[in-house]
């Protein structure tokens, strides 16, 4: 029984360095890509405090608390110093 | 000479270099400590910094830096004879590549994982940087546009290649689609995709596919050349996860899969290498062995692209520094092993001198042809394969190493692209589109523009080597003027440097009378583009290297 488990640890790790040696090299591209949709994503969000029309909006109000962590980061990084949005104070 | 004589000598020389020499480098010169924190652990961030296992780290560098290029120049090399690309690969890659990959993956991590390109502003200066950006560019759309001929010349060469080398491309997205979107373990699939990858090389030898020898008034070739860029067109605007990912994974793995089949292969057979250790006839057509050779086997010798792979990923995921020989001069070593397997696939492969005489007739013969003629019967010769399965395994093979270096490298050409668009505030250029579609007309126009309607063989093959030691020179020099600073010895660095720049020079030279004489201004243009590059950079490292001489002598004085 021991030797089994034994051979299954070791596949195991195996497995994980196999996994490491797939993504490795491509982490930076992968996280940018998702960081750009996520910034969609907020963008949506908070479209309709921006004057965009937006049907979901009463469903994304629901969001707002879980996002607000984020929302600093997103606004400096499109290039605004400063919330863009009169109701919704940041720094 | 024996074949497997030779092997065994190429690789002990590679083994008692890591041995001793990357020891000697690793202690005396870049005095690697154990204490020192890693970019990796300094700046960890769990997607560009993070520390990885040493064997990880190793199978990374080695397979982003081998693919067809190693196997290119010294299949084309060898028209000289086996002997001087044999000491050419050994040499080069123990006392030059070895320390070249090494030394860039240390100053790197010495300067917080900053790229070589990076490293050349602040060490050297802006205009320096600036330069070094055209030469990147001009390296990347050479390696496009000589890939995508070998690849044309490939399939029209081995239409059995056809169907397993287009299959991949399934199996990836197969591959990139479980992994990423059903979160399934990743060592079944591989299994499973590898046992596809090999059953489609069955399919392909029984079902061989050749395009019309004329379509639209276009050859073949032309057609096949249009249709790869087509495809890269496409595969560098997917997203990562979804092809080129998983072709990266595959190709590693088969890089492995080749190399320990090829030399299991040679052992069993034991051929006797044929082609004379100088080959008394060269042809009419070919260029002086020196300079040509040190730039005719670029990579599998010393590559200035190791020197971006090193400093551009490896060196942010290093765990610690005394791994630095293990990862980059192992790496380079690895690569060494696969120049040498093309060396004896080309010289022992072939029956007798006459067919090799015949085949190596012309310089511009297609060294990959002869590399998978070769190997192909070693591989069948050793494994009791059928000699037309080992050539569609071998050009599979080829193609799929030469095809993600495309892949990567369009990617690649429209990040540079899209920084110039921003550097020069030329907004329309950031688009994904449009600077995809500038990387690949660049890369067209090359492949055309070389003449011979776009398959015109392997004309851009040196120049494409040239640039590629003119990068591994830069590195030399920048890594000398931060050893000086650091006031450590730098003849280890500047005395490979002062060859490599003065064989790249020649080289240049020699080619851009060739090209005159042959009338191809086009490719007169890019080599004094190249020529003046080069001026300029050396110049202006030299300048630093003596500001940095001075500061020594200053802080000592």
């Amino acid at each position: 029984m021991e030797d089994a488990s034994g051979w299954e640890a070791r596949l195991r790790r195996v497995g994980e360095l196999v996994r490491e040696y797939y993504e490795a090299p491509h982490r930076g591209a992968l996280a940018r890509a998702r960081r750009e949709e996520d910034d969609l994503f907020l963008l949506l969000v908070f479209s309709e405090m921006m004057g965009i029309p937006n049907p979901a909006s009463y469903y994304t109000l629901e969001l707002l608390p879980v996002l607000y962590d984020r929302f600093h980061d997103w606004h400096t990084r499109m290039g605004m110093e400063r919330s863009p949005l009169d109701n919704f104070r940041c720094c | 000479m024996n074949a497997v004589l030779l092997a065994a000598l190429g690789l002990s020389a590679f083994a008692l270099g890591y041995r001793f020499y990357a020891r000697f480098i690793g202690r005396r010169i870049f005095q690697l400590d154990p204490n020192f924190q890693t970019p990796a652990h300094a700046m960890e961030d769990g997607v560009d910094y993070v520390p990885t296992n040493k064997w990880v780290l190793w199978g990374h560098h080695f397979t982003s830096v081998a693919g067809a290029a190693p196997i290119v120049g010294p299949a084309i090399a060898v028209v000289w004879g086996w002997l001087p690309a044999f000491l050419w690969v050994v040499f080069g890659t123990i006392f030059f590549a070895g320390m070249h990959d090494a030394g860039a993956l240390w100053a790197s991590v010495r300067n917080r994982g900053q790229s070589i390109g990076a490293l050349t502003e602040s060490v050297v200066g802006k205009r320096a940087r600036a330069l070094f950006m055209i030469v990147i560019f001009l390296l990347l759309l050479m390696v496009n546009a000589v890939f995508a001929i070998i690849i044309a010349n490939l399939f029209v060469s081995f239409p059995s290649s056809v169907i397993p080398a287009w299959f991949v491309i399934a199996v990836a997205l197969a591959i990139g689609y479980v992994l990423y979107r059903k979160g399934v373990p990743l060592l079944w699939p591989s299994v499973i995709a590898l046992i596809l990858l090999y059953a489609s090389m069955f399919v392909g030898d029984a079902v061989p596919v050749s395009l019309p020898d004329q379509v639209a008034g276009l050859g073949a070739p032309v057609m096949w050349v249009l249709l790869l860029f087509g495809y890269a067109w496409i595969a560098s605007l997917l997203p990562v996860w979804m092809l080129l990912q998983p072709r990266d994974y595959i190709n590693g793995i088969q890089l492995f899969i080749g190399l320990a089949i090829f030399f299991t292969a040679l052992i069993l057979f034991n051929p006797t290498i044929v082609a004379p250790a100088l080959n008394p006839a060269v042809p009419a057509d070919a260029p002086p062995l020196i300079p040509l050779l040190f730039v005719t086997i670029a990579c599998g010798a010393i590559s200035g692209f190791h020197g971006l792979v090193a400093s551009g990923t490896t060196s942010k995921q290093l765990n610690n520094e005394t791994e630095v020989p293990f990862v980059g001069y192992l790496g380079s070593v690895g690569e060494g092993a696969l120049a040498l397997a093309a060396i004896l696939a080309c010289t022992a492969g072939f029956a007798t001198l006459g067919d090799w005489n015949t085949f190596y007739s012309t310089f511009a013969a297609n060294g990959l042809d002869a590399f998978v003629l070769g190997g192909g019967a070693i591989i069948s010769g050793g494994l009791g394969l059928p000699v037309h399965f080992g050539q569609t395994l071998l050009a599979t093979m080829a193609v799929l190493f030469a095809a993600t270096t495309m892949d990567t490298g369009v990617r690649l050409q429209r990040y540079i692209i899209q920084e110039w668009g921003q550097i020069y505030e030329i907004p329309a250029l950031n688009g994904r589109f449009l600077s995809t579609t500038l990387a690949v007309i660049t890369c067209l126009a090359l492949a055309f523009g070389a003449g011979g309607g776009g398959a015109g063989g392997l004309v851009i093959w040196p120049l494409f080597g040239t640039t590629n030691q003119l990068l591994a020179g830069l590195t030399l020099l920048v890594l000398s003027v931060f050893l000086m600073r650091k006031g450590r010895p730098t003849a280890y660095t500047m005395v490979p440097f002062v060859f490599i720049i003065t064989m790249t020079i020649l080289a240049l030279l020699v080619q851009l009378k060739a090209f005159w004489e042959r009338g191809s201004y086009f490719l007169v243009g890019m080599d004094v583009l190249i020529l003046v590059a080069t001026i300029f950079v050396g110049l202006e490292a030299l300048a630093a290297l003596r500001r940095a001489r001075n500061e020594v002598k200053a802080a000592r004085g």
